[in-house]
């Protein structure tokens, strides 16, 4: 699938970097690069439609508040769901805080109580395992998490085990950050189901990079951001489905998230109304909004082919190159445009200063995963990661400038 | 080439021979610095008599400058009287801060000075700090 014709989109592809260098940007599973749609469409509605939405008795108060509903509308069939089950959130970080929160307050007719259990795996992100350690700790709760194979899969073998009776909880990744892997979903919300615990899934990985639908997927809840998807920074998701909200109090209070309020007590507007406290980051939205525009006249199938083959290119030439080991699966089952590798003898934040040099930017470090990187005895790993405005001379420059790295520290052969 | 600002032979060197890493088995104090953002760890056990440095050792796991750095900057303190490591910590740190205009005091830095380039990095100025804020720690801790 040849997407080389988008590239010309992103205005920040065509500038210059380090050494001269032109930007191969291999960075994001961090965050993605922006169109040129998305950056007017935010700037357009500073620009023509500022005012505070759901408020006001004017007419451009009227047009902010429709085109902020109509990125919620569009956000929600990106992803299959009910347009009021999208709340839009500053960060998916933020959005599973949130549910952190309301699920640990003792108003939510779903709280959770001590002695529960709360499951992740072994391979969360720090936004997705933190936010349940705190809750866990607050209300005596315990958190499990479910193991991971030596090739960097989710180990369900143990799965009756881990998910139990007590589980109310089983916050999950869809899409390692580390590794790639695409986590099956189906046995975790059979088994969660089979005791009656609700399923969320971090899809920050996995939203930007092929069809998500939360129907077909059978979760309870979804996280994700904006600005991992060709969107700004500042807006994220989190969907719920809509009796779950209902029975969720809210994290945030505040102005225009309430039904009636008196001077010590108020009751809330329903969702997603009742999650969105203060005025919300609208431009934001509406940028969202352009993103989501922009990736269905594409089509997430062709970017997850394309992104596919490019990952198939990078494995393969990563094999033929001696001291370099991928961290992760080696094969393309189930798995995303997300490189894990390690140089033998040198060290990761090294290797991403020597790529830089030849203008390659990837990630470097833990990855916001340190637990993961302690139970595989790395300091961290090179990262490379795709989106659809990348291509095979971008792969091809990651490999050359991997074997300038190992000449570099004149290690392997 | 610019990397070769940043990666100095004196530094590759002290890399891959790292001076007076392995923990001793006496300490005044021990001091454990980490860099969140990357994951870079040191372990430092500090003696000193009389106002003197006596003996710096450390491990570590980390990238060729934080190693490096530790290493240099261990054989560096070891045998100076509290005060004139101070005043070479304090030349480091300005090195360090200098956005590469700064060369550095080779007769106060020795090897030290071959860090001068990664002032011109701004995201390693903290690889280079880490060893060298792990004593700040420790010595504070002991002098108090």
């Amino acid at each position: 699938m040849d997407l080389s014709k988008y590239q010309s989109d992103f205005p920040i592809l065509s500038r210059k970097v380090r050494g001269g260098n032109r930007f191969i940007y291999l960075d994001s599973g961090a965050t993605s690069q922006k169109p040129e749609s998305v950056i007017t469409a935010e700037a357009d509605f500073y620009r023509t439609k500022n005012a505070a939405v759901h408020r006001g008795a004017h007419l451009v108060a009227e047009e902010a508040s429709d085109a902020y509903e109509g990125a919620r509308a569009n956000l929600a069939k990106f992803i299959g769901a009910q347009t009021d089950e999208v709340i839009f959130t500053k960060s998916a970080t933020e959005s599973l805080n949130f549910l952190a929160y309301s699920f640990g307050n003792k108003n939510s007719k779903i709280c959770l109580k001590a002695g529960d259990e709360i499951v992740v795996s072994e391979m969360e992100h720090h936004a997705n395992l933190i936010p349940w350690q705190q809750l866990a700790d607050r209300i005596g709760a315990k958190l499990t998490w479910l193991p991971i194979t030596d090739e960097g899969r989710l180990d369900l073998s143990n799965i009756a085990k881990v998910i139990t009776k007590k589980t109310k909880i089983v916050a999950i990744t869809h899409q390692s950050n580390v590794f790639g892997t695409i986590v099956p979903i189906s046995p975790i919300v059979k088994a969660a189901r089979a005791v009656g615990a609700f399923v969320v899934l971090d899809a920050c990985q996995s939203v930007p990079h092929f069809a998500v639908d939360v129907k077909k997927l059978d979760v309870d809840f979804l996280a994700f951001s904006g600005h991992k998807m060709l969107g700004p920074t500042g807006i994220g998701v989190l969907w719920g489905k809509s009796e779950l909200l209902d029975q969720l109090e809210p994290a945030l209070f505040g102005g225009s998230m309430v039904d009636s309020v008196t001077m010590d007590s108020a009751t809330w507007a329903k969702s997603p109304r009742k999650f969105e406290a203060g005025v919300p980051n609208m431009a934001q939205a509406v940028g969202l909004s352009a993103a989501v525009d922009y990736l269905n006249k594409i089509g997430m199938e062709n970017i997850e082919n394309h992104e596919h083959a490019l990952t198939k290119e990078l494995l393969d030439g990563l094999s033929q190159i001696s001291a370099v080991k991928v961290i992760g699966p080696q094969d393309m089952k189930d798995r995303g445009g997300v490189v894990s590798f390690t140089i033998d003898g040198v060290h990761p934040h090294d290797v991403g200063q020597v790529l830089d040099q030849y203008g390659v930017a990837v990630r470097t470090g833990h990855h916001c995963a340190w637990p993961l990187m302690r139970k595989l005895n790395l300091v961290g790993t090179t990262r490379a990661s795709f989106h659809l405005y990348n291509d095979s001379k971008d792969v091809q420059a990651l490999l050359e400038a991997v074997i300038k790295t190992k000449e570099y520290f004149k290690v392997g052969k | 080439m610019e990397l070769d600002s940043l990666y100095q032979e004196v530094i590759l060197d002290h890399y891959r021979s790292p001076k007076h890493k392995g923990l001793s088995a006496v300490k005044d104090v021990q001091v454990h610095h980490n860099n969140p953002s990357c994951g870079d760890e040191i372990t430092l056990n500090l003696v000193m008599k009389d106002g003197t440095v006596v003996d710096i050792s450390w491990d570590g796991v980390g990238c060729s400058i934080s190693m490096a750095s530790a290493s240099v900057m261990s054989d560096l303190l070891i045998g100076k009287p509290y005060s004139q490591a101070l005043v070479i910590l304090n030349a480091f740190m300005e090195l360090m801060q200098s956005k590469g205009q700064g060369v550095g005091d080779e007769d106060l830095l020795e090897d030290g000075v071959a860090f001068a380039g990664v002032s011109k990095f701004p995201a390693r100025i903290k690889c280079a700090l880490l060893g060298w804020m792990a004593f700040k720690d420790a010595s504070t801790q002991v002098m108090a």
